[in-house]
């Protein structure tokens, strides 16, 4: 395409030669076909938060904390206070006057933790001078506290009152937490997973690690819960383990390596390494069964109860994927440094022709076409049974920086933030114009005729 | 369409005078075709009056030499052709029915001025072949005859019917003009006399000396004693008359103001009066202005030197009359120029373009709702409100007075001297000039009678009071003004008469201390826009349009003078001559076309001497004038002759997706810009949805805002860059490579554009195109308003009943004979139309917030 900007006599089409998947312009699947973009931020947008059905928070590197009305793209309020880069985000649901109210707590590299009130844009809670920056956040509910991990943790009441600290863990800290059952945390930090006891006596909460996991061989990027009885975690090399939530067992373990040919589905670890890729576990997401990771630029879905493969895809993004979704209808949505977001929608694969020639991973790089027509990749393929394909069925092009996030308001949209400072808000153009028409007719109801 | 001026010259009909109504043309839309055997030429039919086209004229019947012209509008000579203005100045002043005069009325011992009401009558001129619209005026001069020089205002046409048919638009017009005339005289005149009281105080006392000089050198009874008392008791007299004509002129808006009945407007009043006016402010300031002007006219009391003035010297006929200017402040003056300038600019061309675009400006209010979308901004109506609009950067003062001035006068319908407006519609015209006194010059009157039995060619026609054009905001101010003059009135009364004197002329300087900000204001309002205007522009503006050149071309009886003509045209000034209805003598399709080009670019080159700004009307700040976009239209012809993917490029416009034009050079780019921002729909006032040369790589934003964008294609990595974003946005956008010569962008089926760029189209003339654009376009903003206000195509029937609104939707618009294709085009439009519906707010949708996009494969097309 760019040789005909460039002025060759020749038509475009099938002079695409990028490596990456490239649906083309027709896709019928896809039902973004409205854009609006939010302009407020002065830097990198990283975090996404949503506050109810209408309203999502967002925050960067600029500090802003900026409050969203989704369907109209206004920006209700404009949260400031923090002086550097926001590390965390989330939302925290509290009771006021008999009904639930979400407010936002933040964490910023300037060593401050604040309560938001989206309602009226006022910081409730601030505290400074913490030892270090704090990384993640997690919510308690049923305890009504809250922990934020930095180099240590540190327990919360709803009041911002400390109520208990870990000592001083590592200077790489704790970058993610899980709640386990039982009062359990989990906690990932550097190559361990550390098992923490609340024990909650009254108001007093004091908190005790329990156990180290190291069974991964690089640094823990990911850690999500599954269900109530697993919860799964992927490191930088490509390492997934699913651990049960009660005994902190392995319950299965991948080490996914895109270039090695596998010799069967099992889960066997494989230390060659031929050509060193970008394999980190990036992020995972779950719908309580099916588990997905974005590996590097790949994607990997995995079936937690039947411990296999369910698809794959090495090369679904020009570049690391950094956010992924599984919705409901079997629908996956992913987001990648590229600059892209794209939907994909698990295929069950037609009935193999004829037994494959490769193994199950020699098929990997056949990906890569030329055509900007979608043919079905994986038409020669395989002999597992419960393999499906993964099929894009449509991309959404308007960053121009990595997309790091996205959140999904059903009907309402799609808002992703991205590296470019911007939000941008995908809508259903049919559903948001007979909404507009709908509209219409009430102002025309209203005003008695034109 | 109808309007466009290749048809109108075919639709008239051969017998003159007896054509039918062209009001009745639109309705019909049938046009009788013009016998082309009978006249190469339609436009020679009227040829036989003497004058190239339209003028204003402006005529005075002097006391001293008679009737004789002033002056012209516009002034140039060849305007006027052979025309007789003097005879025709005679012709016009002999109808004059009323001169209003200063004489003694029974029972007053003094003087008293008449306010007259302007005359307006239809003068028909058979042998000059002229009709004319004549406003008389009375404008006061101390010097003169009874105070009073008799002037009038012609608007001369060769078209009958354009006199008759648009004698309301006329008459308001220049009584506006003729209102601004009268006030100025009035200020003028208030200085007169107040310099004259002054030389007459003076010379009282200079009297009052040499009387006791007399008195005690000669005696009380000597002849040269009672020679200077007699000599004194004059001047007193002359002093109390001169006084009292002081406080009569002073107090003319108050005696306006007590005839006026206010009640039928007072609730309007309330509610228009503009926040810039609220009344307390506004009379403080205006007390504020008062001052300043007391200390004003101080200084010039104080400059002014009186002078002895003798016995009997006054009404000598060899003495120098003022000129107009004199006579009406030279601001004013100036100021009503402009005013006529205008108003002869409104008027030109044929009546029947006139009469459609007043057609179409009445029923464009009626269209709020859709007429964002194609029709260009109501620039006209700016133009017919100009003088009542306020340029936001003025401080209210300013406005008050001279509007004050202004309106008292214009809504002032009723005056003593109402008797002498006689609609002569029912009687001869003699009936008015009966109505003469005495008073009245003999000479004058006499000549008039003479002139106006012996020759039967004129006729007057009609006589209308003037049609009341207030506006409730100068009712406002009136109101304001009333008690102001009225707190002067009372002064006058209770105080001394030299108290007076100071007291009512600082009443009158008021206003003319404030014209200079007042004509700045008019300039502002000149250029068509409210920031500041660079004067090309206005000039660019108020430049001649090919439609109104036009009727013109009558002018040009040999073909082969306007052949030398156009090959040694070099000027810019030729715009006035129009060679293209020559052209259809060759008949050669090729000639014919080369030479439209060659008529076409003439009429860029006589409106504006720059070509730059023909070729490109978006100047940031500017707004875009219907004018620009017919020239524009002369561009889309020739692009879609050119480039046979015109039609997928005018679809992408249509149907919301974003053309890119990409080019090296500059020029070529922005006349491609030129040619297809006439498609953009929801243009916006200044051309807000056109970026016509960008320079740096485009953005995700810059799709929201801009609909057609002329992108710079640049070797260096600059260029690399712009050229990766058109590569990641393809989808969203189109493009046209000039260089190329290549669009890529989503096919389209359908007939809708073929209609609308035919590239074989019949069509000559870049200004007919326009108008077959705009009519074209106007179907589909009908449909597409249609298609919004339809309820059961987009209601739901139940709540989850999305599915079937969107077949329903479907449906309807295939129902309407639409393509797929060109179903987008009447949903985007629809889009527009609602959301413009929906906000009527001050964004008024031109920067919508989001913008709709489809999935849709592009291809690419090659010349």
């Amino acid at each position: 395409m760019l040789r005909w900007f460039l002025g060759g006599r020749e038509a475009q089409g099938t002079v695409e030669k990028s490596a990456a998947l490239f649906i083309g312009e027709e896709q019928p699947k896809n039902c973004f076909t409205e854009m609006q973009v939010l302009k407020g931020h002065f830097d990198i947008v990283r975090f996404l938060v949503q506050i109810d059905d209408l309203r999502v928070a967002s925050a960067g590197d600029d500090g802003l904390v900026l409050v969203w009305n989704v369907e109209t793209g206004e920006c209700l309020y404009e949260l400031r206070g923090h002086t550097q880069q926001i590390t965390a985000m989330t939302s925290y649901p509290y009771m006021r006057g008999g009904s639930t109210h979400t407010a936002l707590i933040t964490a910023s590299s300037d060593r401050t933790l604040s309560l938001w009130d989206p309602d009226t844009g006022n910081r409730v809670q601030n505290v400074s001078d913490l030892q270090s920056s704090v990384k993640c956040l997690l919510v308690l509910d049923r305890l009504d506290v809250w922990l934020s991990g930095g180099n240590e943790l540190c327990v919360w009441n709803s009041d911002f009152e400390l109520q208990c600290k870990t000592v001083h863990h590592s200077d790489t800290g704790i970058s993610a937490m899980v709640e386990l059952p039982k009062n359990f945390i989990a906690a990932a930090m550097d190559k361990e997973i550390v098992i923490v006891k609340m024990n909650v006596s009254g108001s007093d909460v004091a908190i005790m690690p329990m156990r180290h996991l190291s069974d991964h061989q690089d640094t823990i990027r990911s850690l999500i819960n599954i269900n109530d009885g697993l919860f799964a975690s992927g490191s930088h090399i490509g390492e997934l383990i699913v651990w049960d939530s009660v005994d902190w067992t392995i319950q299965a373990y991948e080490h996914i390596l895109w270039e090695e040919p596998a010799g069967d589905s099992q889960s066997e670890v494989r230390l060659t390494h031929q050509k060193q890729i970008e394999r980190s576990i990036q992020h995972m997401s779950t719908d309580g069964e099916l588990l997905v990771a974005a590996v590097g630029s790949g994607l990997f879905v995995y079936n937690v109860q039947m411990k296999n493969v369910v698809a794959y895809r090495k090369i679904a993004h020009d570049s690391d994927v950094l956010h992924t979704m599984l919705q409901e209808d079997g629908q996956l949505m992913t987001c990648s440094e590229d600059g892209s977001v794209r939907m994909w929608e698990l295929q069950d694969l037609p009935l193999p022709a004829e037994p494959a020639s490769s193994g199950l991973f020699g098929m990997f790089g056949t990906f890569g076409r030329s055509s900007k027509q979608v043919c079905p990749p994986a038409k020669k393929v395989p002999e597992v049974p419960s393999l499906r394909s993964l099929e894009l069925t449509g991309d959404l092009i308007g960053h121009s920086g990595a997309v790091q996030m996205f959140v999904s308001f059903k009907e309402k949209g799609l808002v992703t933030c991205s590296t470019d400072h911007l939000l941008i808000v995908w809508r259903d153009g049919e559903l948001q114009s007979q909404l507009r028409s709908l509209a219409l007719f009430h102002k025309l109801e209203e005003h008695q005729g034109l | 369409m109808i309007g466009s001026p290749d048809l109108v010259a075919f639709t008239q009909e051969d017998d003159f005078g007896e054509s039918p109504d062209p009001s009745l043309l639109p309705e019909e839309f049938s046009v009788p075709l013009f016998n082309h055997t009978a006249s190469t030429n339609p436009w020679t039919k009227t040829s036989y009056a003497k004058f190239s086209k339209d003028f204003i004229l402006i005529s005075e019947f002097s006391e001293q030499v008679g009737p004789q012209p002033l002056l012209t509008i516009p002034s140039d000579p060849k305007v006027c052709g052979t025309f007789d203005l003097n005879y025709f100045s005679l012709r016009i002043m002999s109808v004059d029915y009323q001169a209003s005069f200063v004489g003694h009325p029974p029972g007053s011992n003094y003087p008293k001025l008449n306010f007259v009401e302007d005359s307006k009558v239809v003068l028909v001129d058979s042998k000059e072949g002229a009709f004319a619209y004549v406003h008389h005026l009375t404008l006061y001069d101390l010097e003169a005859r009874g105070f009073v020089r008799p002037f009038c205002m012609a608007y001369i046409s060769a078209d009958e019917k354009k006199i008759m048919q648009q004698f309301q638009e006329l008459s308001s017009e220049f009584s506006k003009a003729s209102e601004m005339l009268k006030s100025g005289n009035r200020t003028a005149f208030a200085n007169e006399l107040e310099k004259k009281l002054k030389d007459l105080e003076y010379t009282r006392s200079v009297l009052h000396k040499e009387t006791e000089l007399q008195k005690i050198n000669n005696g009380c009874y000597s002849t040269q004693a009672i020679e200077k008392a007699n000599e004194l008791a004059n001047v007193e007299k002359s002093i109390y008359e001169h006084k009292d004509l002081l406080r009569q002129i002073t107090s003319y808006p108050f005696r306006k103001k007590k005839d006026k009945d206010f009640v039928q407007s007072e609730t309007e009043k309330q509610a228009d009066t503009s926040s810039a006016d609220n009344p307390p402010t506004s009379k403080h300031s205006d007390n504020a202005v008062k001052s300043v002007n007391e200390t004003e006219s101080e200084n010039r009391k104080s400059s002014y030197t009186p002078q002895f003035i003798k016995a009997k010297s006054a009404k000598c006929f060899d003495k120098r009359l003022k000129t107009l200017e004199e006579l009406c402040e030279t601001n004013f003056f100036h100021q009503t120029l402009e005013q006529l300038n205008l108003l002869e600019k409104s008027f030109r061309g044929d009546l029947c373009f006139i009469y459609t675009s007043q057609i179409t400006r009445a029923l464009l209010t009626k269209q709020k709702v859709t007429s964002f979308l194609f029709e260009p901004e109501a620039d006209w109506k700016e133009e017919t409100s100009k003088n009542f609009s306020i340029s936001p950067n003025n401080f209210p003062v300013p406005i008050l007075n001279l509007s004050g001035e202004r309106m008292s006068l214009e809504s002032y319908t009723t005056c003593e001297d109402v008797d002498h407006v006689k609609p002569s519609v029912e009687g001869p015209p003699e009936s008015s000039t009966s109505d003469i006194t005495q008073e009245t010059s003999e000479a004058a009157d006499t000549e008039t009678k003479g002139s106006f039995g012996s020759d039967k060619s004129i006729e007057a026609f009609v006589s209308v009071s003037p049609s009341n054009i207030q506006s409730n905001f100068f009712d406002a101010i009136e109101r304001n003004k009333m008690s102001i003059a009225s707190s002067s009135e009372n002064q006058k009364v209770t105080n001394t008469p030299h108290r007076t004197s100071h007291g009512s002329p600082s009443e009158v300087f008021r206003t003319e201390n404030l014209v200079p900000i007042d004509t700045a204001c008019c300039i502002g309002q000149e250029g068509f826009i409210y920031e500041e205007p660079s004067p090309e522009l206005a000039q660019e503006c108020c430049g001649d349009t090919v439609v109104n050149q036009e009727p013109l071309s009558f002018l040009q009886g040999d073909p082969a003078l306007q052949m030398d003509f156009i090959l040694e045209d070099s000027s810019p000034n030729t715009g006035l001559i129009f060679p293209e209805l020559n052209t259809s003598v060759l008949s050669e399709e090729v000639a014919r076309i080369n030479i439209e080009d060659v008529a076409d670019n003439m009429s860029y080159m006589s409106t504006s001497t720059s070509s730059d700004r023909a070729t490109s009307p978006f100047t940031y700040g500017s707004a875009l004038t219907i004018k620009q976009k017919k020239k524009a239209g002369h561009s889309a012809l020739r692009f879609i002759r050119q480039y046979p993917f015109a039609q997928q490029a005018i679809f992408c416009l249509l149907s919301g997706r974003t053309l890119i034009i990409l080019g090296t050079d500059e020029g070529t780019v922005r006349k491609l810009i030129n040619a297809l921002f006439i498609f953009v729909p929801n243009l916006g006032k200044y051309g807000e949805s056109v970026q016509p040369w960008l320079c740096s790589p485009f953005q995700l934003t810059d799709l929201q805002r801009w609909k057609l964008i002329g992108l710079q294609r640049a070797a260096s990595p600059a260029g690399s860059n712009i050229l990766h974003s058109l590569n990641r946005y393809s989808r969203y956008i189109s493009i046209l490579d000039c260089d190329n010569k290549t669009l890529r962008c989503p096919p389209h089926k359908g007939t809708l554009i073929s209609h609308l760029a035919d590239h074989r189209t019949q069509i000559k003339r870049g200004s007919t195109y326009f108008l077959h654009v705009q009519s074209m376009l106007t179907q589909l903003t009908a449909k597409a308003f249609l298609y919004t206000f339809c309820h059961h195509v987009h209601l739901p029937m139940d709540i989850t009943d999305q599915g079937s609104v969107t077949s329903r939707r479907t449906n309807f618009l295939l129902q309407l004979g639409y393509t797929v294709e060109e179903s987008k085009i009447v949903q985007y439009l629809s889009e527009l139309i609602k959301q413009h519906y929906i906000i009527q707010g001050p964004s008024k949708g031109v920067n919508q917030s989001y913008f709709t996009f489809n999935y849709t494969t592009s291809y690419l097309y090659k010349i």
